[in-house]
Parts: structure tokens; C-alpha cells; sequence
């Protein structure tokens, strides 16, 4: 009997899916026996936003295959645009779920625009020249984003740029340029996290999966024999890297959602650099390396909090050496040869 | 044995050539006028007549540097012309991109090997079934109804085309790891899947030995036998072009310097003073 | 007018900065083909050095320079050997990581050794050298300094690679490192030399930036390494004129767009120039338009 799709890849997916499942489970009991330290519960959230950021990164990098240091751009408007939409809507929607859907969704739309607007002139380009201009973006949203004013009175929402008075009667604000938004109701939950993840998985593998997900890994493999079979470039680059940033935006309004305070300066070129190494140490294209790596990684810091000021020192070297040990072809064959010896031999 | 492609879309449809009598009265398939590319000054195709009938095995022969592959860049618009015309099938194909030439009716396979290598053996050709077997991203997100029915059909085409080179076992196979001679195949396996009129070979016997070689001669006269689609094919190996081609067109710095069937090609003293006469191999 | 003026010369000694930084970028860029991100961070350490040397140990500034320019060096040799000598045949995704994990590395090294209170690097060049228009524009003499080494830095870098045998080389590695191989170059020393006047470049701009610019702090080098970085794309990456040209453009604009714009938004203006150029020449103002062979 044939197949419809290769066994191994649907069966990784599987195993995929079931794992965030498992770990949620675990997670989510041990939190409710209080099993887990404050320090590590209130890393839950941020730990899902950036497992949802690796992975919609990974859809850019590994399944694209075009290298982007803006993505925390992307973040930083899902975040803001989700924190406006949370606030303005607290009396209309008191259900704090619902509130998070409503205003993810408005951080996804927000973020998918960006997207749009970044996208059409970006992807023109090619490869270090594309990074470079990702990362300019990055900064332009960051400073567009610092100097953003918005708040709502009776009237409704306010916005001013550069200039903070409102010409508000009364009402309170929402963003306070650089100094973000404060006193954000925490309406973000593990829980929510956890179906974020899967919402995005079930997304991007089906994508992968699907006739415009081949397209997209077809551009990444040979742009120009993808055109000799009539695949339109432009199309499928934009949906991959919309789609990205949109998932880079729900990621943004979850993050948000979960601080006391969020500024424009948490989303710089350093945390788009962050969820870049998430996704190389994870694998390109493995979307359950990135979730193993983004997790890791969140709370590996924490972890190493004993070590105080040394941690980052050892987190460079871990990273150095991680580097060299996968992609140096001396250390890939030691490797090799110890799983050769196990017995993991591939059907060749 | 009943026709193996009856299940495709690419039933035969009635055509016939300039050359072989069959095509005679009907309108050719290609039409270049005076084409032309100039890079910088250098002419690497210069005033090109070629005309291909509807059911036409056709060559392009030369020695290296002729500016071949320059021609398949051009019909498929990875170079736009500096100078002259490309009608398809009677349509002027100026301004258009690579991506509508396909939809057009040009598929090509590449000189240096283009797959997509890190993706299946099966997935390569349904990315050839792309305008195939359509239906909506979101569609495919959601998993409707139309995703199953496309995927199935599309499962079922890709079979069938790899089944023209005995490769349906090698459909889960990584199309990058390959044996050289059957990456060809699997080009010619996925420009087909685009249901071209017209398909371009950038020396598809490269790299095979004799006896594939004759197999591919074989094929290559099978697939446009049942797919009633036309051939033109760049190739140094002499013994396939002078067996298979109907009419053989010779290119020496970018300029026609021959056209005819292959006797009068192999008789023709520009030919082999250009061409034959210098070449050691074949 | 004046202030114009002022604009104009702050901008193009803001700009010979990025420009010595860009070329470092550039450089090795154009014969390793990676993304150094550590390069920032090189120029801090470089500024540190000078720093201790002038302030602690009484030095003299040149002299703090010198030592500098040699412990950068020497860095850039080390970084280049233990990280990325290793990574030769990897995919360059794979070494623009492991550069981040030594920016990080010489970051947190630098938060460690030297904390992250601001250092106030002292004055280096004495106070205005050239006053025009009875006093209102004055020139510095850490300006003059700044311009005429970066064209001192120009000129010699342009008849080195052009003129000597390791410039030659260095031109026949960033084209095509397996003839150069054939023709008898060694490949990898070639490449360590080029990190060493990257580093050493780095050195010199470090002291540079801080004379102007005088908090010094572990992360110094990150912004003005990333603008370099810009600068080098701006001008065409792997192009020597192109960094020159683009780094002083790169730091005029800055400086306009904070004097005439708004200051909040020099940097987005800065990065959307940059953006309109590669659109309109996607290789940059120099860069030599590359086709692919089909």
C-alpha cells in the first residue's frame, strides 16, 4: 500500500505535537503542586512566547531559507498593538481569555501588515544584503515604536508621534513612548501559551505540508528552477514571511501580556539575535529542535542564576562550543562514528 | 498494455511538424525572430531564426561557448532579449517572467543539475504539478476537503510521470541523493509535470553511459509520441542528436550557421569545419 | 551657514569613524564571506586598553594607542584561529552564530574585567585647534585627527592591496579561495592576516569613537558596529572605496537627520536610507552586481 506523504516526516510531527502536549501536562501539574520555584513559573509565559517566536522564525530561515535579524520587529508590534487592543477593550470583553484571543489576533493582524510593509522591498534583495536590510528594519520599527504616544479617553484612542501630549480629557495611556506600557493586566497564561504553540505548529507543518509549503522550500532550494516550473517568487516569499511575522505578532501580545511593563527596547537587534540562535542551535527547518532550543535557552539563564555574573559568560562559551561541535566536519565525524556504533544506522 | 499516462491531463492532443511531413500546413509551436542578447558589448546570440513544429524533436548542437543554453535562458526568459521575438504557440512571449513562460508552455531542465535536492523525490515533481493540482494556502492550512482531493490526485500524477523512467520506487527518496543519471531523469520527470508544450533538455545524456544513453533516445521519443508536446534539446552526444532529431539547427559564436535534417547537417562542410571536423569525442 | 558647517564636519569625522570600522567589516567580508559581529566588540576591547594604558599606567596617548592596536590585533588573530578557522567549510549561518557567541563573549569578558560603570575616557587631543568666523566654528584637533587617519588608513590600505604580494593575495583569496589555493597562496594565513588589520583598524577607530564620544562601556562597540556594518552594505560590501564612502555618508546623514529631523529619529533615518540605496542599487553604491550562471 502507498502512502500519501512520507511516513517519517508526518510521524516527526506527530511526535512533535505530542511532546508539547506531554510537557504542558507535566508542567501544568507540577505548577499546581507547586512543584515549580516563582522564578521558573514566571518564566512559563515568556518561555512559550519564545518558543512561538523560534518557530515563526523558522519558517523564514529554515523553510525559506532567507536569513532575517529583524524578527523581534515583528514582536515588538504584536506587542504593542495586542497591549492597545487589551486595554482599550477591558470593559468591552471583561473575560481575560477572550481579551488575550481578541487582542492577539489584533497583535497578528498588526504584525502580518509589517510584515507586508517589510516584505515587498526586502525580499527583492538577496542574501546578506536581505539580513542587512531586516535588520534595519528592526531598528526603524524599534524607533518608530519609541516614540509612540497612544492613550484613550471617553472619545476613544489617541495616537501622537514624537510629541507626548494626547490632547486627551481625562482617559488614561496606554503607551507612553519610551517608556512602553505599564500596569499591563496579566491576562496571559500558560495555558494560553500552550495553545499558541500548537496553533502554530499545526500552521507551519501544515504549510510545509501543503502545495504552497513545497513551493516556498522549493524557492529555498533553487529560486531558479522553482520559476522554470511556474512558481510565482514574489507570492510565495511574501506568504512565508507575512505568515512569519503575523506568528512573530501573536508571540509579541502573549509576552506582553504576561510583564508588569513592556518597552520597545526589550524587542532590539539582541533579542532578534536571541530567537536567530534558538533556531540554528534547534535546526533549520526542525521546528521540535527550535521549541527544545527556545526553552532551553529561556531558562537556562535562570538556572544558571548560582553563577551569577558569570552566566553569560558561560552561555557565549556553551554557544561557541556548540557551534564547533556540530559544524566542524572533525567533530560531525566523532559523533558520527559514536552513532554508528549504537546501531542508529540510516536505510541508505 | 493500455497507454500508461490515460489518467493524466495530458491527453494527446493533434499536432504535427515542420520537418516530418505530419506537422506540415499547422503552425509551429516556436517562432524566433532575430533574436539577440548583447552582455556588455558581446553578442552571445545573434540574429536567431528557429522555428519548431508542434510534435518536432528538435537540436541545438555547437561547440562550447556557442551561446546554447544562452537560447533556453532566453526562450525562458532567465535573459530577456536585446533583440527580436519569441512567439509561442503564435503568442508574443516579450516582457513576460520565467514563471509565466511555464504557464505559457516552455518547461526546461538545466545543464548543471537544479533540483530540489533537500525535498523528496515525489515532492519534486508535485512542485512541477504546482498549476497542476491547485488549491487555496488556506485550503491547505485547514486541511478542506480540496486539500485531500488535490493532494490524492497529485500523489497519483507524480507516480504515474516517474513511472515514464521505471523511478516510482524512488518516490520517499531525497531527490539530492540521487544517482547523477536519474537527477536527469527526475528533471525531465518534473519539467513534464508542468504540462508543457514545448520542452527544453540542456544535455539530458550528460554524464551517462551508453546504455542509458539509449534508454533516454527511447524515452525522450515515447514522451513526445504520447504527450504530443515538441522537443528541443541541446546535447554533445552526436549518435542521440543524429537519431532522434527531426531537424537539428548548429550554432557557432552565437550565429545559425546551419539548419536541416541530421543527413544534410552531417554533409554540410560549414558544419564540420565549425563543429565536427575539431571535435575529438563522439 | 555656520552651523552647517559644524554639522557638515561633525558628520564627516562621525563619518571617517564608521568608515574605519566599515572597512575592517568589509575586508574580511570580502575574503572570509561572513558577517563578523564581534567586530564591534573588538573596538571595545580597544578603547579599554587605551583607556587603562592613558589613565591608569599614565601612558602616553600614542603609546596607549599603539598597545591597542597590538593586544586588538593579537585578538583577532586568537578569535580567528580558536573560532572560526574551524568553521572554514561550514555554512556561513553556522559562523555568523558563533560570531555572535564571541560578541557575547567579549561583552560579558569586558562586564566581568572592567563593570559596566561608564569609564570617562579622557580627552586624548586637547581642546579646539582651528576657530573660523571670530571663534563660532571650531575645528578639533581629535576632528582633524579622525579625518586625516581615516585617509591616511585609505590610501594605505588601497596600495597595499594593490601593490604588495599579500594585498594580491588577499584580492585572489575574496575571489575565488581554491585558485588561489592552486596558485600557491596560503589561504589561511592569508585570511588570519586580514582579520589582524581588521582588529587592528578596529583598535584605531575604538580611540577614535571614544575620544569623541567619551562613555565607555562593555557594549560601546554594538551600535557603532552595527552602523559600520550598514555603512560597508551602503557603500557595497567587499568594496575598500565603498566602505570609505559609504561610512562617511552613512555619518553625515546621521548627523543631519539628528540636527535638522529629529534626534530621537537619526537612527531610523539612517537605516531607511540605507534601505532606499539597496533598492535602487541592490548590491550597494560600489558593490559589483553579481549573475547568477544558469
Amino acid at each position: 500500500m502507498k502512502k500519501m506523504f512520507s511516513n517519517k516526516k508526518t510521524l516527526t510531527n506527530y511526535i512533535t505535537y505530542a511532546g508539547v502536549i506531554l510537557l504542558f501536562v507535566i508542567l501544568q501539574s507540577m505548577s499546581a503542586a507547586g512543584g515549580l520555584s516563582s522564578a521558573l513559573k514566571g518564566q512559563l509565559v515568556p518561555v512559550c512566547a519564545y518558543v512561538v517566536m523560534a518557530l515563526s522564525l523558522n519558517l523564514t530561515v529554515g523553510v525559506l531559507g532567507e536569513l532575517s535579524l529583524g524578527h523581534a520587529g515583528f514582536m515588538s508590534v504584536g506587542a504593542f498593538a495586542g497591549a492597545v487592543a487589551a486595554a482599550a477593550l477591558k470593559d468591552v470583553i471583561p473575560a481575560g481569555g477572550l481579551r488575550l484571543l481578541v487582542a492577539m489576533i489584533v497583535g497578528a493582524l498588526f504584525a502580518a501588515i509589517a510584515g507586508v510593509i517589510v516584505g515587498v522591498p526586502v525580499l527583492r534583495l538577496r542574501g546578506d544584503y536581505l539580513a542587512i536590510v531586516t535588520l534595519a528594519f528592526g531598528e526603524i520599527i524599534k524607533s518608530i515604536v519609541t516614540n509612540l504616544y497612544v492613550g484613550m479617553d471617553a472619545n476613544g484612542l489617541h495616537a501622537s508621534f514624537l510629541n507626548p501630549t494626547l490632547h486627551m480629557e481625562g482617559g488614561k495611556i496606554i503607551i507612553n513612548g519610551p517608556m512602553g506600557v505599564s500596569g499591563i493586566a496579566k491576562i496571559s497564561s500558560f495555558l494560553a501559551g500552550f495553545l499558541l504553540i500548537m496553533v502554530t505548529l499545526v500552521i507551519i507543518f501544515n504549510l510545509v505540508n501543503s502545495r504552497s509549503g513545497r513551493a516556498i522550500m522549493a524557492l529555498r532550494d533553487n529560486r531558479i528552477a522553482a520559476e522554470s516550473v511556474g512558481i510565482n517568487v514574489t507570492k510565495y516569499k511574501l506568504m512565508a514571511f507575512v505568515i512569519s511575522a503575523a506568528l512573530a505578532g501573536a508571540a509579541g501580545t502573549l509576552f506582553a501580556m504576561g510583564q508588569n511593563t513592556v518597552s520597545a527596547s526589550k524587542f532590539d537587534f539582541n533579542t532578534s539575535i536571541l530567537v536567530l540562535v534558538f533556531v540554528v542551535l534547534g535546526g533549520l527547518g526542525r521546528m521540535w529542535g527550535s521549541i527544545i532550543a527556545a526553552a532551553a535557552l529561556t531558562v537556562l539563564p535562570e538556572l544558571l542564576r548560582e553563577f551569577s555574573e558569570y552566566r553569560m559568560l558561560i552561555y557565549a562559551i556553551v554557544l561557541i562550543l556548540v557551534m564547533l561541535a556540530t559544524n566542524n566536519p572533525t567533530f560531525k565525524n566523532f559523533f558520527s562514528k559514536i552513532f554508528k556504533r549504537k546501531g542508529v544506522k540510516n536505510h541508505e | 498494455m493500455s497507454n500508461p499516462f490515460q489518467k493524466t491531463k495530458m491527453v494527446p492532443v493533434p499536432s504535427h511538424s515542420i520537418i516530418p511531413e505530419r506537422d506540415l500546413g499547422k503552425a509551429p509551436i516556436l517562432e524566433c525572430q532575430h533574436l539577440g542578447i548583447e552582455f556588455g558589448g558581446l553578442k552571445a546570440v545573434n540574429d536567431l531564426n528557429l522555428t519548431i513544429g508542434r510534435t518536432e524533436i528538435a537540436g541545438l548542437i555547437g561547440p562550447n561557448g556557442a551561446g546554447k543554453t544562452t537560447v533556453f535562458n532566453l526562450l525562458t526568459k532567465v535573459y530577456h532579449p536585446t533583440h527580436g521575438t519569441i512567439l509561442l504557440d503564435g503568442k508574443d512571449t516579450s516582457g513576460k517572467t520565467t514563471e509565466q513562460i511555464n504557464k505559457m508552455g516552455i518547461a526546461r531542465t538545466f545543464q548543471n543539475i537544479r533540483l530540489f535536492s533537500n525535498l523528496s523525490v515525489e515532492d519534486n515533481v508535485k512542485i512541477g504539478l504546482h498549476n497542476q493540482e491547485v488549491y487555496s494556502t488556506l485550503s491547505g492550512i485547514l486541511r478542506l476537503p480540496s486539500y485531500w482531493k488535490k493532494e490524492k490526485e497529485a500523489h497519483e500524477r507524480a507516480l504515474e510521470l516517474l513511472s515514464i523512467f521505471d523511478m516510482q520506487d524512488m518516490a520517499g527518496m531525497k531527490a539530492g541523493s540521487l544517482p547523477y543519471g536519474a537527477q536527469r531523469r527526475l528533471e525531465i520527470v518534473r519539467a513534464l509535470a508542468t504540462n508543457p508544450k514545448l520542452l527544453l533538455l540542456d544535455e539530458p545524456a550528460a554524464g551517462m553511459n551508453p546504455s542509458e544513453t539509449a534508454e533516454l533516445m527511447e524515452n525522450i521519443v515515447k514522451i513526445r509520441d504520447t504527450f504530443q508536446i515538441a522537443v528541443l534539446l541541446i546535447e554533445h552526444d552526436m549518435n542521440l542528436v543524429m537519431n532522434i532529431c527531426e531537424g537539428i539547427c548548429v550554432l557557432n559564436f552565437g550565429e545559425v550557421i546551419a539548419k536541416g535534417t541530421a543527413e544534410e547537417i552531417q554533409g554540410n562542410p560549414v558544419v564540420i569545419e565549425a563543429y565536427l571536423g575539431k571535435k575529438k569525442e563522439g | 551657514m555656520i552651523t552647517f558647517l559644524n554639522h557638515l564636519i561633525n558628520g564627516i569625522s562621525l563619518g571617517s569613524i564608521y568608515a574605519i570600522i566599515a572597512l575592517g567589516y568589509t575586508m574580511v567580508y570580502g575574503i572570509a564571506k561572513m558577517l563578523n559581529f564581534a567586530h564591534g566588540d573588538v573596538i571595545m576591547v580597544g578603547a579599554y586598553v587605551c583607556f587603562f594604558a592613558v589613565s591608569s599606567f599614565g601612558l602616553h596617548p600614542v603609546l596607549g594607542l599603539v598597545l591597542a592596536i597590538l593586544i586588538c590585533t593579537l585578538l583577532g588573530i586568537v578569535i580567528e584561529k580558536l573560532a572560526y578557522k574551524p568553521l572554514r567549510q561550514a555554512t556561513s549561518l553556522a559562523v555568523l552564530i558563533t560570531a555572535i557567541g564571541v560578541s557575547y563573549f567579549l561583552q560579558n569578558a569586558a562586564q566581568l574585567l572592567w563593570t559596566s560603570n561608564p569609564k570617562m575616557f579622557p580627552d586624548l587631543f586637547g581642546g579646539a585647534a582651528i576657530r573660523l568666523f571670530d571663534g563660532r566654528l571650531t575645528i578639533t584637533v581629535g576632528t582633524l585627527v579622525t579625518i586625516a587617519a581615516c585617509i591616511i588608513i585609505m590610501v594605505v590600505l588601497t596600495l597595499f592591496t594593490g601593490k604588495t604580494r599579500m594585498g594580491k593575495a588577499m584580492r585572489a583569496c575574496s575571489e575565488d579561495k581554491g585558485a588561489a589555493q592552486l596558485m600557491g597562496i596560503n589561504v589561511n594565513r592569508t585570511i588570519s592576516v586580514t582579520f589582524a588589520i581588521g582588529s587592528a583598524l578596529a583598535a584605531i577607530a575604538g580611540v577614535l569613537l571614544c575620544s569623541a564620544y567619551p562613555s565607555l562601556v562593555p557594549t560601546t562597540g554594538s551600535m557603532p558596529g552595527i552602523k559600520a556594518f550598514t555603512a560597508a552594505v551602503f557603500g557595497g560590501i567587499g568594496s575598500i572605496p565603498g566602505a570609505l564612502i559609504g561610512g562617511v555618508l552613512l555619518g553625515i546623514i546621521e548627523i543631519f537627520a539628528g540636527a535638522y529631523i529629529s534626534t530621537q529619529l537619526s537612527n531610523a533615518i539612517v537605516f531607511l536610507v540605507l534601505i532606499v540605496v539597496l533598492l535602487v542599487r541592490p548590491t550597494g553604491l560600489l558593490g559589483k552586481q553579481i549573475r547568477e550562471k544558469v
